[in-house]
């Protein structure tokens, strides 16, 4: 193992020292929502303790405090991602409501009846449904590329399905349900080649590696606030400076103006333009400290440390007989989705939770990934940069015996 | 190693898992419903075979977990015999007793049921154990549609 200094960060999170039913918990739900450290949770007591008030709005001291804060949050954001602007950076509550903002103000504005948008076959939920409901609105139309058995994009398909009549490329940057990390790059690449603009889901990706989106090129990027150490509400759409200025607003409201009649209002610039109302303000705050708590160690050494955990993982698993892996790729994240043979995963989540191990049992919000395997649902551990090697070691010894329980 | 679960899963649950009983097509069902818990995406077809009021026959197909497979197939043996209003009452009792909203539950009367009382000690766990009885409902209201437990 290299040197990652994963006894420090188990020390930095509190619930990490919980008892579940009397066994010390181990943590394998990651890929739901990562646990926070004190930093975060110490931010959030420390805003609504002294420096919280609504921001944009008031000439009084706690006001610009607040808002001085909320606006440094969005500057730490925009390095961490390594935008252009923070005019590029818009709050919202997570890579769901991101992702429905696209949908709703670039789907609408700047698609029409019969183009096309390509997603792919490992997307979340929420990386289809808002796309199913612009088709219905609009007539615009769904193009799905498929996948391998390991799990990975038939890169040749996808290439197929770029044509004149495609106006959106949307795929995820690393699935929830397999693990599997996409060619981002040359996703981006293959659709700028024919003028099509790209939005990447980067709700899995972004705990688990460095993002840089200029260096990507690609023109949305999304990700939730909760599954990056930061707290729940919070989420972040990346997007170009100038498409975002040619959308128009999604919602309306207080602080997305500049000038309101009962006859026109004129909008305010990026990115309050899509921000109306008040947001999450102590909440992103907080998003602001869990990166500042992220930067000490770098997300190239968290990258490093968790592709080990993986390994490993899959390497003890392979061992175990009557375990099938799902989604084997080549390219993959710190996550292990599996099966066993004759035992339902909701038996197998419940059997290891009275061990200690949390677990994710069912579907992961991706019917269409279980339909492809035949499964109605998969047993999946997925791991952040505090899980430990001994952690996996509970988790496969958990495994073992509950095999032998259901005999 | 699995003390705590002992309540949830008894041998009998491991028993009707491994051997569910009833697991086959009905092909003179004269009512077939379709269960389907979205939480978990499991799916089972209940059939059911009641002639003058009186269920003569019921099986089922479909894969779940343990907890619901032991559900569905104790179900379709109790039920056998039982008039629609009898298999009502044993609905309510059942339904009662994995929720907990009553707390002198006739034991006696659920029989071999009150095997799956431990999963009101695992809300997540609910439902599993009440899909069987939501499509037995659904199949003596004579809805053919598919239901969900949601
Ligand atoms: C790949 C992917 N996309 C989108 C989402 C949606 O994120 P949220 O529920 O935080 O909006 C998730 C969360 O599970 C995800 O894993």
């Amino acid at each position: 193992m290299t040197t990652f200094p994963v006894e420090q960060i188990r020390a930095d999170f509190p619930i990490l020292q919980e008892k579940i039913r009397n066994k010390p918990l181990v943590y394998l739900d990651n890929a739901a929502s990562c646990q926070k450290p004190q930093a975060v949770i110490d931010s959030i007591v420390h805003t609504y303790s002294h420096e919280y008030a609504n921001i944009h709005r008031g000439v009084h001291t706690l006001s610009v405090k607040a808002t001085d804060r909320f606006e440094g949050a969005r500057e730490k954001v925009r390095a961490f991602i390594n935008a252009a602007s923070t005019k590029e950076i818009i709050f919202v509550r997570g890579a769901t409501e991101a992702i429905n903002l696209v949908a709703q103000s670039f789907g609408k504005s700047q698609l029409q009846a019969g183009d096309e948008i390509v997603i792919s076959a490992m997307e979340h939920h929420a990386n289809i449904v808002p796309w199913q409901m612009l088709c219905q609105q609009i007539g615009t139309v769904l193009k799905v590329v498929p996948i391998n058995q390991q799990g990975e994009l038939l890169f040749d398909e996808y290439l197929n399905l770029l044509t004149d009549k495609t106006k959106l490329v949307a795929i995820t940057h690393m699935s929830n349900a397999l693990g599997t990390i996409n060619p981002v790059k040359q996703i981006v690449e293959a659709a700028h080649s024919k003028n099509i603009p790209v939005l990447l889901d980067g709700a899995q990706a972004i705990p688990h590696m460095a993002v840089d989106v200029q260096d990507l090129d690609c023109d949305f990027y999304v990700f939730s606030g909760h599954k990056l150490y930061g707290p729940s509400g919070t989420g972040v759409l990346y997007g170009k400076q100038a498409l975002l200025e040619a959308m128009p607003p999604y919602q309306g409201g207080g602080d997305m103006i500049r000038k309101v009649t009962f006859t026109e209002t004129e909008y305010a610039g990026l990115p309050h333009k899509f921000e109306a109302g008040t947001p999450a303000i102590a909440e992103i705050i907080g998003l602001g400290a869990a990166i500042d708590y992220l930067n000490q160690f770098g997300m190239a050494a968290i990258s490093a440390y968790e592709a080990e955990l993986l390994a490993y993982a899959t390497e003890q698993a392979q061992q175990i007989k009557g375990l099938n892996i799902i989604g084997q790729a080549a390219e993959k994240g710190g996550i292990l989705s599996f099966t066993l043979d004759r035992i339902h995963p909701h038996d197998i989540g419940t059997m290891l939770d009275s061990l200690g191990i949390a677990i994710r049992a069912g579907h992961h919000c991706a019917m269409p990934v279980m339909d492809f395997y035949g499964v109605p649902a998969t047993a999946r551990a997925s791991f952040a940069m505090y899980n430990t090697r001994q952690e996996i070691d509970v988790l496969m010894q958990g495994i073992k015996s509950l095999i032998e329980v259901f005999g | 190693m699995f003390d705590d679960l002992r309540d949830l899963y008894q041998e009998v649950i491991f028993d009707h898992n491994r051997n569910p009983r009833n697991f086959r097509v009905m092909d003179d069902a004269n009512r077939q419903v379709e269960g389907f818990n979205p939480l978990c995406g499991d799916r089972l077809t209940l059939f059911l075979k009641i002639e003058d009021g009186v269920i003569n026959d019921a099986s089922f197909q479909g894969q779940g977990c343990a907890i619901s497979t032991a559900s569905v197939s104790l179900m379709t043996e109790i039920i056998k015999g039982k008039t629609e209003a009898e298999a009502e009452t044993l609905f309510t009792q059942f339904h009662e007793m994995t929720t907990g909203k009553s707390e002198d539950i006739q034991l006696e009367a659920i029989g071999k049921l009150a095997v799956l009382a431990g999963v009101r000690e695992y809300p997540a766990r609910v439902k599993c154990a009440t899909l069987a009885w939501h499509t037995l409902d659904a199949a003596l209201k004579n809805q053919a549609q598919s239901i969900s437990t949601e």
